[in-house]
């Protein structure tokens, strides 16, 4: 049957043949850059400025990790920063997208297609970057603290709509209903019968969400000052134009800031960030790329 | 005369009675759903109460943000006159226009093109590594992205400018030449993107019957018979969806792409600012907030007005395929 359905098919030698060299080298394409990044971040800061960025570097040196490690002291504050952010961010964002989209999918909720539309809504029509800003800043008051990073990009319309779907397909109504004989509440119901058997779909959303307050830089860029909230992302986004922020840290070893700029592997400093904040999406994608493309599928049906 | 008025006292006692029985049957929901209604209160039907201050000269007061928006002078359009007497006005939203029209023609017949490749590979084990490798750009940020153009295109250590110079040719001041920008943010936007539209259609392809093929195969028909009467008429759904979603979303450029791949280099800003640039950098900038806020909701207007308008069509046209 197998053969069969091969023979059904398949297309000819030559035409196999150019797709698979036209996808090698469009893969190719699309992972060289980390790969010069990398390559870069291990080059001795001298061969780096000379010769430019190069996949094939002529000297190699780990000082740029080295110096990170050891007087650091902003990179691996933001690296804190974001992990925190996405913990927790993840935590609230998951539970608060959950309840919500749970009561949705349920029948016997009386103004679920109200709550709906108040969720859909955001999806067509919003009051734009300034009005948000001015909420957030002046009435909410959250301006330079940890929330700021946290709160704006908590809840999404698309994962509310997304996850009810989930719940309507995969949690099978009789079971809920025998729950509901027993006696149990709608929370119990919630927590202990469905929430386990919609893990999988949960978990994709928990990646999803994952991913985005990891790469998460825009709320940043509007709402941090202090360098003590500022995330890998944005802490890249600042070294580009200013180097003081990693040298301030270096004149606090003892060496005078302007030792800590000749010494400091400045250029190599950048690109090592950026493989730290892209490695680990880098390593743990492969295995979790299976349920974004379940995700995606399942966000292709119609709210 | 006595009577109907018992009659009506019953009536909303009745009525009474039965929202809190309502109230109290659906509790559970309600706690559940709080929180969520706190945060799209805060942070979505807030701001868009906020909009006023497109119609106004908003002037910081003393005594608050609340109290400042009260105070400031009504001055109808004029925020919006101001916008569109400026040659700005055309500039973003020819560039936000022009961008996103190209990204969605070019994204959309690339990924369909892709997917029906990589699905008609016979090495399969390869195939899911070639997606596997094309969806990571879609899993890193604009920060990240822009620092890889960086190594490509930085002026004295860039690698186009070492393969240039050993090839004899002249470098290129790439981050100071407008020219080439539309063709780099295109590129650069596919780069991120492809992998990600071209596994979601590859996952509808795989979902198509296989029984299909296999009667086609019978009757004789050759490949590309079969990607035209079987594989796209079953992609199009999808397609038109994904368009409509697309379409509606035309007039909100891709902020990280705008600001950070381009590092905000002011010559380039002809053929890099787009409509959400323009708005962040009135607010952050030059603090014209009455103009920035009119340029936003001018956007979220237009923006509106196209996603009702694209799904009224598609409903009219084909009814099964209308989002909402």
């Amino acid at each position: 049957m197998t053969k069969k359905n091969k023979d059904f098919h398949s297309i000819s030698k030559g035409a196999d043949i150019a797709i698979t060299i036209f996808f090698a080298l469009f893969s190719l394409i699309c992972i060289i850059p980390f790969i010069t990044v990398i390559m870069s971040s291990i080059t001795d800061e001298m061969v780096l400025r000379t010769n430019g960025y190069s996949l094939f570097p002529e000297k190699i040196s780990f000082s740029a990790y080295i110096y990170i490690f050891k007087s650091g002291k902003q990179i691996l504050q933001s690296f804190g920063v974001t992990v925190f952010v996405t913990v927790v961010g993840t935590v609230i964002s998951v539970t608060m997208t959950a309840f919500y989209a749970y009561a949705l999918s349920r029948p016997n909720f009386k103004w679920k297609n109200f709550f709906n539309y108040l969720a859909f809504f955001t999806m067509l029509f919003g009051g734009g970057l300034v009005p948000t800003y001015l909420v957030v800043t002046k009435v909410i008051g959250i301006r330079d603290t940890i929330w700021a990073l946290i709160l704006p990009i908590a809840l999404n319309a698309f994962y509310i709509i997304v996850m009810r779907t989930f719940f309507k397909t995969s949690v099978p109504e009789s079971i809920i209903e025998a729950a509901e004989i027993d006696g149990a509440g709608e929370f119990k119901t919630f927590l202990s019968i469905v929430l386990p058997i919609s893990l999988p779909s949960i978990a994709t959303i928990a990646l999803f969400t994952t991913l985005g307050y990891w790469n998460e830089w825009f709320s940043a860029l509007l709402y941090i000052d202090s360098s003590e909230y500022m995330p890998l992302q944005y802490l890249l986004m600042k070294i580009e134009s200013q180097l003081e922020f990693l040298l301030k840290n270096a004149s606090q070893m003892g060496a005078s800031s302007g030792d800590a700029s000749k010494n400091m592997p400045s250029e190599t400093i950048r690109m090592a960030i950026v493989v730290i904040s892209t490695l680990p999406i880098a390593c743990a994608y492969p295995f979790f790329q299976k349920y974004f493309i379940a995700g995606l599928t399942v966000g292709a049906v119609k709210g | 005369m006595n009577a109907v008025g018992v009659n009506e006292k019953n009536k909303t006692t009745l009525k009474r009675t039965k929202n809190r029985l309502n109230i109290k049957k659906n509790m559970a929901f309600l706690l559940m759903v709080l929180p969520g209604v706190l945060w799209l209160f805060l942070f979505k039907y807030l701001p868009m109460l906020g909009i006023v201050i497109a119609f106004k000269d908003f002037r910081y007061s003393r005594g608050g943000f609340i109290k400042s928006l009260f105070k400031s002078e009504w001055i109808g359009f004029d925020n919006f006159k101001f916008l569109f007497s400026s040659n700005d006005a055309y500039i973003i939203v020819r560039n936000t226009l022009g961008y996103n029209a190209i990204f969605i023609i070019i994204g959309t017949v690339f990924s369909v093109a892709f997917a029906i490749m990589l699905n008609e590979m016979t090495r399969k084990k390869l195939s899911k590594f070639y997606q596997t490798s094309m969806f990571f750009p879609y899993f890193l940020s604009w920060v990240i992205v822009s620092y890889f153009v960086y190594t490509f295109l930085s002026l004295d250590k860039g690698i186009i400018n070492n393969i240039l110079l050993a090839l004899g040719l002249e470098k290129v001041s790439w981050y100071a030449e407008p020219k080439h920008w539309p063709g780099i943010l295109i590129f650069v936007n596919n780069w991120k993107n492809l992998g990600y539209s071209t596994v979601f259609y590859l996952a509808a392809i795989c979902g198509i019957d296989k029984a299909y093929y296999e009667s086609a195969m019978i009757d004789g028909a050759t490949k590309w018979e079969q990607i035209k009467y079987i594989t796209i008429p079953h992609l199009k759904p999808l397609i038109i969806t994904l368009t409509i979603l697309a379409i509606g979303r035309i007039f909100n450029a891709d902020f990280g792409l705008f600001y950070n791949v381009p590092k905000e280099s002011g010559p380039l800003f002809p053929v890099t600012n787009v409509i959400d640039t323009y708005v962040y950098r009135g607010l952050m900038k030059s603090g014209d907030i009455g103009m920035s806020t009119a340029t936003g909701l001018f956007q979220s207007f237009v923006g509106f007005v196209l996603i009702m308008a694209t799904n009224a069509v598609v409903k009219r046209v084909d009814k099964d395929n209308a989002i909402f």
